[in-house]
Parts: C-alpha cells; sequence; structure tokens
C-alpha cells in the first residue's frame, strides 16, 4: 500500500517538473509576471493619489498595491482574473488527450496504480504550479511594497492578502478542471483548448451582451414601484453570478476593499445610519459567503466531471 | 507445467448492441506462450484489456494467479507486464529515465532501478542508446525498450498486443528471438497477440483462433507437425471466407 501512495508522488513529481518546463506554462507564466510588475508599478504611482482622495480605506494602504491602477494599466487583482483563467486551460488542455496520442497512458495504467491516480496527480501537480507562482507574485507584490511605501501590512491586511491569493487559487483551478475535462473527452489537444477558451470568451465576453439584451428587454418601466425594481436588479445580479468570472471579480472586491459592505442593490432605508467604516475579516468573508461557495462548488463539479470522465474512459493503445 | 495461471470464465464484453467478446472460456498454463490469433476487430484487444482489469467485463470472470482482475486490478498489473501495440515513451526523457520512471511507479528503489534498467537496455540491445531520447529512436527500438519496460518489475506473466506491428522484417525476426530468449530464460508465461500466421507458429506453444469476438479453437503448435502452411489452412478452414493474405 506504501508504494502505491509513493507511486502517486511519483507521478505527481513529474507531471510538476513536466509543467515547469513546457515552453507553454513557461511563456504564460512568464506574462502574467511581467504584467503583475506593471501593475506593481503603476500602483506605486498612483497609491499617493488614492489616499488623497480619502475614503474608509485608508487604513489599509497596503491593499491598494493590489487594487490602484492608473486606468491605463488593471491592477493585479483584475490581471489575475483575466489571465488566470488561461493558466488553468494552458495547464490542463492536453493533460489527457496528449498522454493517449502518445501511448503513454496505457503504458502508464498497465502499472500497478489506482486510475484516478493520473488525474489526481494531474491536477495536484497543476495546482503546485498555479500556488507557486501565485504565492511568489503576491509575496514579491508585498517585498516590493514594503520596500518603496515604508509601512509593513498589518495582520489583517496580510490575511486578506493570503485569501484573496488562495481563492485566486480556487478560481485558476476553476478553469484547469474544465480544460482536464476538454483533455479527457477531445482526442485533439487542439479541441479541448479551443473548447477551453470557447467557455472563457463566452463568460468574459458575450454572457455580459446576452445578459444586456436580457435586461433591456426585462427592464421594469420608468413608473414601475420600487420593489419591482429591486427585485429586477437582484435578478439581473443573479443572473451575472453565473459567470464564474462575476463570483471571483466580487470575492476579489470585498476582500481587498473592506468598505465594500454589501453586493447587492441597497435601499435608503439600509443605508441610512449606517457607519462608513471598513468592514473586520470576518464580515467581509461573510459578506462574500455565497460566492465564495459558489466558486469552489463550480470547480468540484468540474473536476467531477473530468474525474468521472476519465475513470469511464476506455484507454486503449494510440 | 499444468498449472493455470490466467483463467478467463464466460467472458464477455459487449459495447451497446456490439458484442467484442463473446463468452470466452480459456486457461493458459504456466510457463508456455499462448497465442491469441485472429483478424483486426476479433477481440484480442479487448480480451488483454480484461485481463489487465483495464476494462470491466460485462460478463464472466478473469482470474490471473488466482486474482480476480476486475476487483483487484492493482495486485493483477504488479504481476503482469503488458506491451500495447504502439507502446509510448515520454519523448523528452531517454530510455534510461523511462524505465526509472517505470521503476519507481513499481516500488523499486532508485540506485536498484537504474541498475536494473542498464542491464535491461543491454539485454534488449539497447545498451549504446540508453542515454538517446525516445523521441529519436525508430520503432523498432521502441518495442525493444517497451519489453525492457515491461520485464523491468519482474512479472510473471508478459501480454505482447500485436508487438510486432510496423516493424520491418529483419526487426521482426530480431524482436521475436528476444521474445523466446527471454521467456526461456525467464520463465515468464507469454500471451502473444497476433494477426501474423508466421509469428505465432514459430513463437507459440498454444494458438487460441479468434473471429467476431469468440474463441473458436485451440491449437497445439506440436500437433501440428511444424508444417508451413497448415496452421493457415487451420485458419482458412476455421474463418471461412475470412482469408488470411
Amino acid at each position: 500500500m506504501n508504494s502505491i501512495s509513493g507511486s502517486f508522488g511519483v507521478i505527481v513529481r513529474k507531471e510538476f517538473s513536466d509543467y515547469m518546463r513546457s515552453w507553454k506554462a513557461i511563456i504564460l507564466i512568464v506574462i502574467i509576471v511581467l504584467t503583475c510588475m506593471g501593475s506593481l508599478y503603476t500602483a506605486l504611482g498612483n497609491i499617493g493619489e488614492a489616499v488623497k482622495q480619502g475614503g474608509t480605506d485608508d487604513s489599509f494602504l497596503f491593499l491598494k498595491l493590489f487594487t490602484v491602477s492608473d486606468g491605463a494599466l488593471p491592477s493585479f487583482a483584475v490581471f489575475i482574473g483575466f489571465l488566470g483563467p488561461l493558466l488553468g486551460i494552458a495547464l490542463g488542455f492536453d493533460a489527457i488527450n496528449t498522454e493517449q496520442n502518445k501511448g503513454t497512458l496505457s503504458r502508464l495504467l498497465s502499472q500497478p496504480i489506482y486510475r484516478d491516480y493520473i488525474i489526481n496527480a494531474k491536477c495536484v501537480s497543476a495546482l503546485f504550479v498555479i500556488g507557486t507562482m501565485l504565492f511568489s507574485l503576491g509575496f514579491l507584490m508585498m517585498g516590493f511594497g514594503l520596500i518603496f511605501i515604508g509601512i509593513p501590512p498589518t495582520a489583517e491586511e496580510f490575511s486578506r492578502i493570503v485569501i484573496f491569493l488562495l481563492l485566486s487559487m480556487v478560481y485558476i483551478a476553476l478553469w484547469l478542471n474544465l480544460a482536464l475535462f476538454f483533455s479527457v473527452r477531445s482526442k485533439q489537444p487542439a479541441t479541448s483548448a479551443l473548447s477551453g477558451i470557447a467557455v472563457w470568451l463566452f463568460f468574459s465576453v458575450f454572457y455580459n451582451i446576452i445578459l444586456n439584451v436580457v435586461g433591456r428587454a426585462l427592464s421594469p418601466s420608468s413608473m414601475a414601484m420600487p420593489d419591482q425594481i429591486v427585485h429586477y436588479q437582484r435578478f439581473m445580479m443573479n443572473l451575472l453570478r453565473f459567470s464564474p468570472g462575476e463570483l471571483f471579480q466580487e470575492v476579489t472586491m470585498t476582500m481587498l476593499m473592506p468598505s465594500v459592505r454589501s453586493l447587492g442593490p441597497l435601499t435608503f432605508e439600509q443605508v441610512d445610519g449606517a457607519i462608513p467604516s471598513p468592514l473586520p475579516l470576518g464580515q467581509s468573508l461573510l459578506v462574500v459567503w455565497p460566492q465564495l461557495t459558489g466558486l469552489i462548488a463550480i470547480t468540484l463539479i468540474f473536476f467531477m466531471l473530468a474525474y468521472v470522465s476519465f475513470m469511464r474512459k476506455e484507454v486503449r493503445s494510440r | 507445467m499444468s498449472q493455470q495461471v490466467i483463467e478467463l470464465t464466460g467472458l464477455s464484453k459487449r459495447y451497446g448492441n456490439f458484442t467484442a467478446v463473446d463468452n470466452l472460456h480459456l486457461e493458459i498454463r504456466k510457463g508456455e506462450i499462448f497465442g491469441l490469433l485472429g483478424p483486426n476487430g476479433a477481440g484480442k484487444s479487448t480480451t488483454i484489456l480484461m485481463i489487465l482489469g483495464l476494462t470491466e467485463p460485462s460478463e464472466g470472470s478473469v482470474s490471473v494467479c488466482g486474482i480476480n482482475s476486475t476487483t483487484h486490478p492493482v495486485e493483477v498489473k504488479r504481476k503482469v507486464g503488458y506491451l500495447p501495440e504502439d507502446v509510448g515513451f515520454y519523448e523528452d526523457m531517454t530510455g534510461m529515465e523511462n524505465l526509472v520512471y517505470t521503476a519507481s511507479l513499481n516500488g523499486i528503489p532508485r540506485p536498484e532501478a537504474c541498475e536494473k534498467a542498464a542491464l535491461l537496455l543491454n539485454r534488449v540491445g539497447l545498451g549504446g542508446e540508453m542515454k538517446k531520447r525516445t523521441g529519436k529512436y525508430s520503432k523498432g527500438m521502441r518495442q525493444r525498450l517497451g519489453l525492457a519496460d515491461v520485464l523491468i518489475k519482474d512479472p510473471e506473466i508478459i501480454i505482447l498486443d500485436e508487438p510486432t506491428s510496423g516493424i520491418d522484417p529483419a526487426g521482426v525476426q530480431d524482436f521475436i528471438h528476444l521474445i523466446l530468449h527471454l521467456s526461456h530464460e525467464n520463465g515468464l508465461t507469454v500471451l502473444f497477440s497476433s494477426h501474423h500466421l508466421n509469428q505465432v507458429q514459430q513463437v507459440c506453444d498454444r494458438v487460441g483462433l479468434f473471429d467476431k469476438g469468440r474463441l473458436l479453437t485451440v491449437i497445439d503448435i506440436n500437433e501440428l507437425h511444424k508444417k508451413p502452411g497448415e496452421l493457415e489452412e487451420m485458419y482458412n478452414r476455421y474463418l471461412g471466407g475470412n482469408k488470411h493474405e
């Protein structure tokens, strides 16, 4: 039994080293590192302006490194939200079908290992790559921030950044698992890559366009009661939340901007009398709990789809 | 010699309405070289997948060294080495590295794995190529490496599924001699699947004739008096219009 579990470690190590040496991963990681360095540069250049404008987040100066932008170059958080899915897809789209096309899958499966070790190891090793990259970047940002701002992060800021990095991992894992699923289902890596990119494009571009059309069609008249307008807004927001990118954006915004107190439409009655102070970490987590569990659930569903498809797959030599 | 190492009992595999293997009963003895002979699509590869526990039978059972393949595939795969028709290797790794990787999946410690891999590479005639990336290996070299890969875990049984397809005639003869030599030297039980009559006749002790998922007959090669063409005659007689070219 020990040798079997040892085999899992052997596969993970091999996959991790393959990922780290593959050109596709190296290119994407370099792009992400460069763009994040660009974000850091603009954040450091504009952080003074952001503080001068004043606001409830002034006590969380360190977090602004991850959210401030000059408008020309997006912030670190926005970059991760945009390029993260591409990294996930790049790591997963050819994980299984390439093994099958090269004839290594049947050889691997004829060894005394459980079948699910292969897909689990592919996922775990890709998560190691994603985690290593995200935490290296995050800590690099914090390190540079510390040097340039001269103020160390508070424990809460540090916790919020670590939670943000973990959530980014979950978000990228979501796309990784979707790509893994396509790599099990499609024989050709190009087909699985295109399928993954098509889903990503749909949710990042076309879904919003479709919702705009739906929103216009369902929009209440100017004579509508406030209840109807609130109901309509909630309905549209819920539709928007079918997009993983939207869920990630809401979670990121709440974790990195403690002044965000709610993610839905607010009435004057709800706002009246509220003190405009930042939320503590626990309260911010409560605000994004549905989005958080939703993201994790979608990630697990995609992994389950990939897992079940792989376990049911009939593996023959090429 | 009479001990059964592989027992297939009422084995069937269906994909929807298509029956790939139909009620197969077969026993393979320890130390023999058994041939699975039949045209493409006869059910040979599906039978092999079921023996390895890589696909579940629709009916019946497979026992390898007394272990049920369907319920305990990992234990079976410890005892069985499998060389698929077109074996694949990680092309950015050398022949040696590929073998060491297989060995580590079988729980063999690295120093021992390196030693065994070097020994096996020499035995299959790839001693001079062990540090070459497998992406640069010819088809024949890959099949030889496949044989070394199969042997690195010291299996009791080896299954070779169309191992000579795509190799030039001289390479085929070399490969067949290698199989005979290694099986006699190590006392291995070999399951040799092929659709080439001459190869099967040259290598095997007994042959099972397959067609349309059914085992038509089992022929003892020694009883054929080694007459050239006799197996072909039997093959054509059993397979009717499906003449072998």
